[in-house]
């Protein structure tokens, strides 16, 4: 049986945040005929910098990263950032990271790729690595809260 | 530097910022709501399956839009994926992601946006996921 928390619902804010996404993926695809998957806007500039393949440095999606590391500060011009603590120390989230970081590379995208983009346009196999990671991810929130 | 290199990347830094100000409205930024959107089991917030809805309405018209649109703003070809390969790889990296995803309550976009306001357990996650992403392609 599934219980509902309403007091942390937020359907509004977070349909709405969805909607600016929605609008930053059309942005990158109409603007620069890409496809907005985080994991692969970071795995290619950062592989360029560790083989030291300098020429093959993609500055736009150098571009892309500055402007998401760039949105906590001109979100906080107008409101209070929301909370980013987490309940887990570094030595998890080192974990944590090492995962996620083989998995979407393995995977071929992320939550924005597969999830977002994959999805609006109907790919079954972005499909199925969605209900792969939701799939994961409740079950290892479950073994951390409901086992352990 | 032409200018249409310069407009590409205006273009992409705009997109960016967007997107990372949708991830901050939607809670995608804030691990616990990320965590309590796992939690089917617990006290479930179901808000992030908002976000998920609101990013693909809007995303749908965008791909059709990009089906019939020859070219980018940019001047550059539209590239969409082509593969349709559904194997265990596309399968285990999910499912290795997902574990991650739910240790930790970060995925790669709101773990650099969080990197960006200054958080010290973003810059753990960060530096571990960029040591991942090389294991991997660099195996």
């Amino acid at each position: 049986m599934i219980t509902i928390d309403w007091s942390a619902f937020t359907p509004w804010h977070s349909a709405a945040g969805g909607v600016l996404i929605g609008i930053a993926t059309a942005i990158f695809l109409l603007g620069d005929g890409r496809i907005a998957g985080i994991a692969g806007i970071v795995a290619s500039p950062w592989r360029s910098i560790v083989t030291r393949q300098w020429q093959s440095l993609d500055w736009t999606r150098v571009a892309f990263i500055a402007g998401l590391l760039a949105a906590p500060w001109c979100w906080r011009l107008f409101a209070p950032l929301p909370s980013t603590a987490v309940d887990v120390g570094p030595f998890m989230l080192v974990f944590a990271g090492l995962l996620v970081g083989a998995g979407v590379r393995m995977g071929n995208g992320c939550t924005s790729g597969h999830g977002v983009c994959g999805l609006s346009r109907f790919s079954l196999r972005s499909l199925v690595n969605v209900l792969a990671f939701m799939g994961a991810g409740a079950l290892s929130v479950f073994v951390l809260r409901h086992v352990f | 530097m032409s200018s249409e290199a310069w407009l590409r990347r205006g273009i992409a830094a705009a997109s960016g910022l967007l997107f990372g100000l949708g991830l901050i409205l939607g809670g995608m930024t804030n691990p616990l709501k990320v965590k309590a959107f796992l939690d089917v089991a617990g006290a479930w917030d179901p808000s992030l399956a908002m976000v998920m809805g609101g990013a693909i309405a809007v995303g749908m018209l965008a791909f059709a839009q990009a089906r019939s649109q020859r070219r980018a703003w940019s001047g550059d070809n539209i590239d969409i994926p082509s593969s349709t390969v559904i194997d265990w790889r596309l399968i285990g990296g999910g499912l290795l992601f997902g574990a991650g995803w739910g240790v930790g309550g970060f995925c790669p976009g709101p773990a650099l946006v969080a990197l960006g306001s200054g958080s010290a357990g973003a810059l753990w996650f960060v530096v571990a996921m960029l040591a991942g992403m090389m294991v991997y392609d660099l195996r």
